[in-house]
């Protein structure tokens, strides 16, 4: 059901950017408008959220130890994945942004009632669709940039080029093309048959599987099916790009769908989890050192507690401690 | 014999138990209720502790009744809590907003894995708070509901609060695999802290702590009977040894404070493992000293609210400066060194009244405890071995077959684990681990952490202690592994009942407890006994 909603939304955002083009003629509005509203939530949204999380204190130093502390000398202490250095922990986290080394962990509990016992495997599918998807998302973000900057830089070229080496089809088919929209599937699929992960997952998790496969897709049709007109499209983007947008004839439809789902998505990126780009540099269970008794880490707002003073217990307790002959402060 | 009661394991048929089933119900997890069933929930904090403490709405109540007498306007307590809480910590907002739901989480937990139930999979314990963060806090949560997975807060979710946050240990495993690195045990503590506010918590928990508070140890045990204790466990070294031993008690001006877990003064196998510490700080000749006021070194003011852990906590260094110690030394305890580790310095520090921690046997400098000042049993024993300041008969262990079963906080809050496994490679010939996916950072816990191992919460014990005590058998089958090691006295004090029921005829020791039997000390006659006056040799 909660996919369904999701497909549904997805299906009529789609169907809103077609009718807008063909039958209202809405060109500008969704290639020349639009755009800079998205872009302009986006960028105040995902800035808004990040500083409010990087001015909220941090009380406590609670980095998650996944490896042998730095104690003794003779003993070797696991210098990413229990850092207690800062070089320590800025591995720590490029391995956790660049390849989602907590994921790599990843093993599946198989319960054998029969057996009686409990097996414990690698499960590296998810670590696997994971990269693909966000690696090929950021590469192919990258090639893009070819539409807004003239002349193309030659470090876009390079990867474009790198990206279709295998030189098979025209144009080109990329890898990342495929990376990204496999990756993105086995998401979904996931989601969709593990009865577990279906159970736990919202109208709000498959959204943005939805709207990612549908700009994927939309991307995919023009490039390899309808074979659009990419001099016509670099016009329009250049347009955006120096703020004077335009209108380039014979673009057709399935790009305006294109655009208008992007916008979708980066209006929407703000509000949900996808913040999780940003918020995965702020978890303190990962970006702080463990280097807890060797420094101080101070609390903005610890404040005064009430306790049992060691004066208040000796009255409490001195007769006894007396007959007992344990020493007391008075007498 | 009498029919076994849920707070029995007797109750409990293996193939039931692992017959567990791990299809979600047909229902929605909001729509789903919680099920207080005998053996699953733990009975609620008596009033006399709440009101001991300064805790609001102290009262008697019952978990299984409708009415749990809460105040007039407890919605506005929660929320503002909550609020509040969140606004003081990035951690919490970090963690009510970043998490995708990928499910990693999901089999990583040893009571879903032991008993399948989907909330117990970490991702939809923390949903459980994060839908009301939703549907109270966030407009987009507040226009689409359930739509966005948000809802209103309701007596129900306070109930399924209760259940849930007091069937998680806090032992951070999950955290381990989260790509975010989200750590449901503070989602749990901020959980417990809101329920707290309406006067909710478990007796097991808040006896412990008002016990405490007033003693200085869970059990409340009183000065004198301290020093019973202590002079007790001296007589049966000397029985066993021939050396006389007499404990420092609140000595002024020694060099250590010692402070370790107060369940080693009651329960064995706990005893015997302080009967160790005893043994080996006497053949050192250690000018150190217990302390009655801080005869505590655990806390369970963290299974119950920051500011609790705060109260209990603060007597450490409070008695360090008063007897006027150089320094800090403390026990196996797992719990406790998360809150010494990560916690202490930043609450009742700067200690800047001790000293830089050095070893006087060796002269080592404890440069990774130079801010906190306190330093763990097993760093200062991995260092006396490490220089040969011991002299150990590895064979007096020779009859057991053991393993080392990491505990959770050590493990995954402070990351020791070669240095108990130095010193039981040095005090016994027979050393197994347990499979890579049960051990070290992917530890799994005794299923009775956080304040959870009461006989009357029997039935969540067992099956939160399944991957644990699986694994224990797997070493069992395989290298007739009859000794479980470990350096918790939670674990001591769990850990045989998930081995008699899942890997039966293994015995939990404390690492330290092997050492002393191992321990050739100077002037000791010849051991016929080990500490629990079992004989040493096959001869006997």
């Amino acid at each position: 059901m909660n996919a369904l909603y999701s497909l549904i939304a997805v299906l009529v955002l789609v169907a809103v950017a077609i009718l807008g083009v063909q039958a209202l003629g809405l060109q500008l509005f969704f290639g020349g408008i639009l755009p800079y509203f998205a872009f302009a939530v986006f960028l105040a949204g995902v800035v808004f959220r990040i500083q409010r999380w990087a001015r909220a204190p941090v009380p406590f130093r609670i980095p998650t130890t996944c490896g042998q502390q730095y104690s003794l000398p003779w003993i070797k202490s696991s210098y990413l994945d229990n850092p207690h250095t800062t070089t320590g922990v800025i591995g720590r986290m490029l391995l956790e942004i660049l390849f989602f080394r907590s994921l790599f962990r990843n093993t599946r509990a198989g319960v054998e009632p029969g057996l009686k016992r409990v097996v414990y495997s690698p499960s590296l599918w998810m670590w696997i669709a994971a990269l693909a998807f966000h690696w090929g998302m950021a590469i192919l973000l990258f090639r893009h940039l070819r539409f807004f900057l003239e002349p193309v830089p030659q470090v876009v070229s390079a990867v474009i080029w790198a990206d279709g080496f295998f030189q098979v089809g025209v144009p080109v088919f990329y890898i990342t093309t495929f990376a990204f929209l496999l990756g993105l599937f086995y998401l979904l699929l996931r989601r969709l048959f593990i009865p577990q992960i279906r159970y736990i997952s919202l109208p709000n998790d498959f959204f943005p599987l939805f709207l990612l496969l549908g700009i994927g897709t939309t991307g995919f049709l023009m490039r390899h099916v309808v074979k659009t007109d990419v001099v016509g499209i670099k016009e329009m983007m250049q347009g955006l790009v120096g703020f004077h947008p335009l209108v380039s004839e014979g673009v057709h439809y399935l790009f305006y769908t294109h655009i208008f789902l992007v916008c979708v998505l980066l209006v929407y990126i703000p509000f949900s989890k996808i913040m999780h780009m940003g918020g995965v540099f702020l978890s303190p269970t990962r970006n702080l050192a463990n280097n807890n008794r060797m420094k101080r880490h101070v609390n903005p707002w610890n404040y005064p507690v009430k306790v049992h003073t060691y004066p208040e217990y000796e009255d409490h307790f001195r007769n006894k401690m007396k007959e007992a002959g344990i020493p007391v402060e008075k007498d | 014999m009498a029919t076994p009661k849920p707070d029995q394991m007797e109750y409990y048929k293996h193939d039931d138990m692992w017959a567990v089933d791990f299809l979600p119900p047909s229902t929605g997890w909001m729509e789903t209720p919680v099920n207080f069933r005998p053996g699953s929930f733990i009975y609620p904090g008596k009033p006399k502790h709440l009101e001991y403490l300064g805790i609001p709405n102290p009262r008697e109540w019952e978990v299984t009744a409708d009415d749990w007498k809460l105040p007039d306007n407890w919605r506005e307590i929660v929320l503002k809590t909550l609020r509040n809480r969140l606004e003081r910590s990035r951690t919490l907002q970090v963690f009510m907003d970043v998490c995708v739901r990928c499910g990693a989480c999901a089999d990583k937990c040893h009571f879903f894995i032991g008993g399948g139930d989907p909330k117990n999979m970490p991702v939809l314990r923390a949903e459980l708070l994060r839908s009301v963060y939703r549907g109270e806090f966030t407009t987009a949560g507040r226009l689409l509901g359930n739509l966005v997975g948000a809802r209103k807060l309701t007596i129900d979710v306070i109930k399924e609060w209760f259940s849930y946050f007091f069937q998680c240990t806090e032992c951070r495993r999950c955290s381990v695999y989260c790509p975010y690195g989200i750590d449901t045990a503070e989602l749990t503590m901020l959980g417990r802290e809101l329920l707290l506010e309406l006067g909710i918590t478990v007796n097991w928990i808040i006896e412990p702590v008002s016990n405490c508070y007033r003693t200085g140890n869970h059990l409340g045990i009183l000065p004198h009977g301290l020093k019973d204790t202590l002079e007790f466990f001296a007589e049966d070294i000397e029985e066993i040894t021939g050396i006389a031993i007499e404990p420092p008690i609140n000595k002024k001006g020694a060099e250590i404070l010692f402070v370790t877990p107060s369940g080693d003064f009651l329960a064995d196998p706990g005893t015997f493992t302080c009967m160790g510490y005893m043994m080996l700080f006497h053949e050192l000749g250690l000018d150190y000293t217990w302390s009655t006021y801080a005869s505590e070194g655990g806390n369970f003011g963290l299974f119950t609210s920051a500011e609790m852990m705060k109260r209990l906590n603060a007597k450490i260094y409070a008695e360090a400066k008063r007897l006027g110690v150089k320094w800090i030394l403390g026990g196996e305890c797992g719990h406790m060194w998360r809150v010494l580790h990560q916690y202490m310095d930043t609450m009742n520090g700067p200690a800047d009244f001790l000293e830089v921690p050095r070893s006087p046997v060796t002269g080592t400098v404890f440069e990774n405890a130079r801010s906190t000042k306190m330093v763990h049993i097993t760093e200062f024993t991995a260092d006396l071995i490490q220089h040969g300041k011991l002299k150990f008969d590895p064979s007096r262990n020779d009859k057991l077959r053991v393993t080392f079963h990491d505990s959770c906080n050590p493990a995954r809050g402070m990351g020791l684990f070669e240095e108990p496994r130095q010193i039981i490679k040095s005090v016994c010939n027979n050393f197994f681990e347990m499979p890579e996916n049960t051990i070290r950072e992917q530890t799994f816990c005794c299923g009775g952490g956080a304040g959870l191992g009461t006989d009357e919460n029997m039935e969540m014990r067992l099956r939160g202690g399944l991957p644990r005590g699986n694994a224990v058998k797997y070493v069992q089958d395989k290298f007739d592994v009859n000794t479980l090691a470990c350096v918790c006295a939670i674990d001591r004090a769990t850990l045989q009942t998930v081995c008699d029921y899942w890997a039966p005829g293994v015995e939990v020791t404390g690492v330290h407890e092997m050492l002393a039997n191992a321990l050739v000390m100077k002037g000791e006659q010849k051991r016929t006994l080990n500490l629990r006056m079992e004989p040493i040799g096959d001869d006997e």
